[in-house]
């Protein structure tokens, strides 16, 4: 809690099948019913059963854009749990465990241990089964909040169950708020009210949500983490929205699927990270070859190959910049947060069909699967569509049609399937402006110069189509950080931090990476006093590629590739750290171990 | 609107093919414009995707829709359009290299899920585009220039295959026999689900052992033998035999014991997505508020 306004984190650790998202869950749903603000950030494992999951829930009232520094509550639903993160609260902190099974290690002076002896409580020896749901009580007491709040959630959450289920969990949950009341302090802020109730969505969902919006009317994917959870959404809305949704052999198949279905006039879309998106790369050239507009989302995680496949990590940008084998044009973007990603997606799909063009988002398991508090009076869902340059109804003399006419503006209308008079043929192969092919018997030089300028040509204006990057923060500081996608939340809080200790700082957050606005970026950071740039990778993918963009190197570097977010401080030491001793690179160290 | 019945003419594409001459694919390419003419379609309702090889330049030679993919491809993309829009009838053309080497993973997948689409393989168990390597259906013992000393390999059987794997169409032809391969190819087409139709295509450049005399030797029709498509167990065993004897015609069909995706996906009732146009409707997008709330 700081500068009188509420802001509160707290974690649940515990094994895989403990029943984490549980508690995570009613609290979550607690919070976004006040009008508070909510990011979420789950620590977890590639294991169905076991190992360390650790959740970490940070609420507001304001706005709340990084899972933050700092834990005011640990609740330990294993041993495990206690002896990785008891060490890290700080006074004024609260630990709350089962007591029957798990006992307390060294903590720090003003932490307040809160043993639940869960089986005399209950009167039960059901101790595993019932902790969480004690907890969630002894939690509302900590909390500031009232019981009812906790009982009308459990009553809404198991009423399918029956009245005696309900009961049940309801006798249990006020043993564990009454025991507090009886034995603990309270944290001196209670949880405020906020303003009208909001909902929680993940990156993920947001992906999933922007692509309906945006009139998506074919996904494809093959199951792969982070991604996974734009299949669901799509898998569970596809009969209501009328959006044909198929799982595919393999992203292969899901590529080459999603530009058929696009070339058919379907606004087509799929969702991947790094080791499917490289089964993806050759259709991405496909696309661009035969001008089919569509979406490729690629959610990262830490690589290469297998890599960790729970963590996060800003690792496939080259790979974006270079998927597929050719010299093409692709639009390449990265969203700042779920809200941002949900409007990214609508925005994307409208320059893809006017250049006709593949699209390419770079989300991050940080975005994706983070869950966020969302106004959903905010979400605008009806974003406008624009299909570009698309020919669907039919002539009988339609004969003088050529598909890849060469324009002025490099963009030809395009005909789908199924449109009397514009019969044609697409292809891979390089082609005339009459979709004869130049790759076997009639290569021409000329003619391939021809159709490599005309699709080039396309993109000439397409920088001016986006909006480009401006400084945040204020003017004249001593150091202006760079990011790009999901670190501008947490850059933010980092700057705030600087300020506390005396240091200027703003930020240039990059959101469009191809194209890059190398002009607007020069301009800024050439009369920026120095520059340090942030990125989730080990080697600065970004400040490579914008070095050779622009020319321009940076002051310094804060690099991060544990698999593990930045948290604010990790950037505002950094900072610190690189002022004082001329650049170079800052290298966090992740406190938290999960 | 008068319908003028289309002749197998009308379905000739801009350019002339450039395979070599005595190619079995001039057969294949004719057997589908008259099926295709004698089906009464028109071009713009046709989509005939292709991947990579010889075989599958064959979209620019024919007067519909085309797809031109990626090699190993074509079933992917063709799935894909066919979702898009059911009401398009959708023909995959390629080689055996394309079909059950590269793409052997779609081949697979396609059957399962009987899509209703009609794919055309000409098989001439060789890679031609790149000159004489050996391919999926290469013999064991074949030279080429990758196995110079003779293939130890087994090759696949697209006809075994495709049934294992779910297909309900499944019919064998020699491009040599064009009347006989039109009316197998017309059945594909008509047929509601996934259509196999494998054609001994031969290659009279670089595979000298299966060539047309090979095939006129050794080639029985189906019919001529009074086999029944609708019998499992005699489709297979027909299809095992290769020797003195080949057999050529269709081998199984299951008219309607099994519904194609088409019918299966509740998404396609309102007709195809392509179609519909826009984003969220005002319902819509309040129930998805409502949800998240």
């Amino acid at each position: 809690m700081s500068d009188g306004n509420y802001d509160f984190a707290l974690a649940i650790g515990g094994e895989a099948g403990q029943g984490i998202a549980t508690p995570g869950d009613t609290l979550a749903r607690i919070v976004v019913r006040r009008g508070l603000n909510l990011s979420t950030y789950n620590a977890y494992q590639s294991i169905i059963r076991g190992g360390h999951i650790f959740l970490t829930v940070r609420v507001s009232d304001r706005e709340v854009r990084s899972h933050g520094d700092k834990l005011d509550m640990l609740l330990a639903l294993n041993q495990d749990t206690m002896n990785r993160h008891l060490r890290l609260l700080g006074s004024g902190a609260a630990a709350v465990y089962n007591s029957d099974t798990i006992s307390p290690g060294d903590y720090a002076d003003g932490v307040q241990l809160c043993p639940l002896p869960v089986n005399d409580l209950t009167g039960s020896q059901r101790s595993g089964l019932n902790q969480n749901t004690v907890a969630l009580g002894a939690m509302m007491h900590l909390l500031g909040l009232d019981f009812g709040l906790l009982e009308a959630s459990i009553t809404q959450q198991f009423a399918r169950k029956g009245e005696d289920v309900v009961n049940e969990n309801v006798r249990v949950a006020l043993a564990g708020y009454t025991h507090a009341q009886e034995n603990f302090t309270p944290f001196p802020m209670p949880m405020p009210e906020g303003g009208e109730p909001l909902g929680v969505w993940s990156g993920n969902e947001a992906l999933a949500m922007g692509g309906a919006a945006a009139g998506v009317k074919f996904y494809a994917a093959y199951p792969m983490s982070p991604s996974t959870g734009v299949l669901h959404w799509m898998a569970q809305n596809a009969r209501n929205l009328g959006i044909m949704v198929r799982q595919v052999e393999d992203e292969i198949g899901v590529a080459n699927m999603v530009v058929g279905a696009a070339h058919t006039g379907a606004r087509a879309m799929c969702a991947t990270s790094g080791g499917g998106f490289a089964l993806m790369t050759e259709a991405i050239g496909a696309a661009a070859m035969m001008e089919i507009p569509c979406v490729f989302i690629n959610v990262q995680r830490a690589g290469p190959s297998t890599g960790v496949p729970t963590k996060t990590e800003q690792g496939d940008l080259w790979q974006a910049l270079g998927a597929s084998q050719g010299d093409f044009e692709r639009f390449v973007v990265s969203p700042k947060d779920a809200l941002d990603a949900y409007n990214t997606v609508p925005e994307l799909f409208n320059l893809a069909d006017k250049l006709q063009c593949p699209g390419i988002i770079l989300s991050d398991l940080l975005i994706s699967e983070g869950r966020y508090s969302i106004n959903p009076r905010d979400i605008d869902f009806h974003p406008n569509i624009d299909r570009g340059e698309l020919i669907t109804e039919g002539t009988s003399n339609g004969d003088a049609y050529m598909r890849y006419k060469d324009t002025a503006s490099g963009v030809s209308p395009r005909a789908v399937p199924g449109t009397e008079g514009h019969v044609h043929t697409v292809a891979t192969d390089e082609h005339d402006e009459d979709s004869m092919l130049l790759s076997d018997e009639f290569t021409n030089p000329h003619r391939r110069r021809a159709s490599v300028e005309k699709r080039a040509r396309k993109f000439e204006a397409a920088a001016s189509l986006i909006a480009p990057p401006e400084i945040e923060g204020p003017a004249n500081a001593e150091v202006t950080l760079v990011g790009w996608g999901s670190t501008a939340g947490v850059i933010q809080e980092a700057i705030e931090q600087l300020a506390d200790r005396g240091i200027t700082a703003n930020q240039l957050p990059i959101k469009w990476l191809v194209p890059l606005h190398a002009d607007e970026i020069t301009a800024a950071l050439t009369s920026a006093n120095k520059f340090i740039i942030v990125e989730n990778n080990y080697s600065g993918q970004f400040a490579r590629y914008m070095r050779s963009e622009t020319g321009l190197s940076a002051y310094g570097h804060i690099r991060k590739y544990d698999g593990e977010p930045f948290a604010p401080h990790h950037i505002a030491d950094g900072v610190a750290d690189l002022l004082g001793r001329e650049g170079g690179v800052f290298v966090p160290y992740q406190e938290v171990i999960v | 609107m008068t319908t003028i019945q289309l002749t197998a003419r009308d379905f000739k594409g801009k350019i002339d093919p450039d395979w070599c001459p005595g190619c079995g694919d001039f057969g294949v390419l004719n057997s589908l414009q008259r099926a295709a003419a004698e089906l009464g379609l028109r071009p713009h309702e046709i989509v005939t995707v292709s991947g990579i090889g010889c075989s599958s330049n064959l979209p620019g030679y024919i007067n519909t829709y085309g797809a031109h993919t990626l090699h190993g491809r074509s079933l992917a993309f063709a799935t894909g359009v066919k979702m898009a829009n059911h009401e398009l009838t959708v023909i995959a053309t390629g080689g055996d290299g394309d079909g059950y080497g590269i793409g052997g993973n779609h081949f697979t997948h396609t059957a399962r899920r009987n899509v209703d689409l009609t794919y055309v393989v000409m098989n001439n168990q060789i890679y031609g585009l790149t000159t004489g390597q050996v391919s999926p259906t290469s013999r064991v013992g074949q030279k080429t220039k990758s196995t110079p000393f003779g293939s130890v390999e087994y090759p696949i059987n697209p006809i075994t295959s495709a049934i294992m794997n779910g297909a309900t169409y499944v019919a064998r032809g020699y491009s040599g026999d064009v009347r006989h391969l039109t009316e197998l190819i017309k059945g594909g087409i008509e047929h509601q689900g996934f259509a196999l139709i494998d054609i001994f295509s031969p290659c009279v450049t670089f595979n000298l052992d299966n060539t047309h005399n090979f095939f006129k030797e050794r080639i029985k029709k189906l019919e001529d033998e009074g086999h029944d498509a609708t019998d499992w167990s005699a489709a297979c065993e027909k299809a095992m035999v290769w020797g003195d004897e080949i057999y050529i015609g269709k081998f199984y069909h299951l008219e309607s014991e099994k519904e194609s995706l088409t019918e299966l996906e509740p998404v396609l009732r309102d007709g195809p997505v392509a179609k519909r146009t826009g984003g969220l409707t005002e319902e819509q997008a309040d129930r998805i508020m409502q949800r998240m709330l």
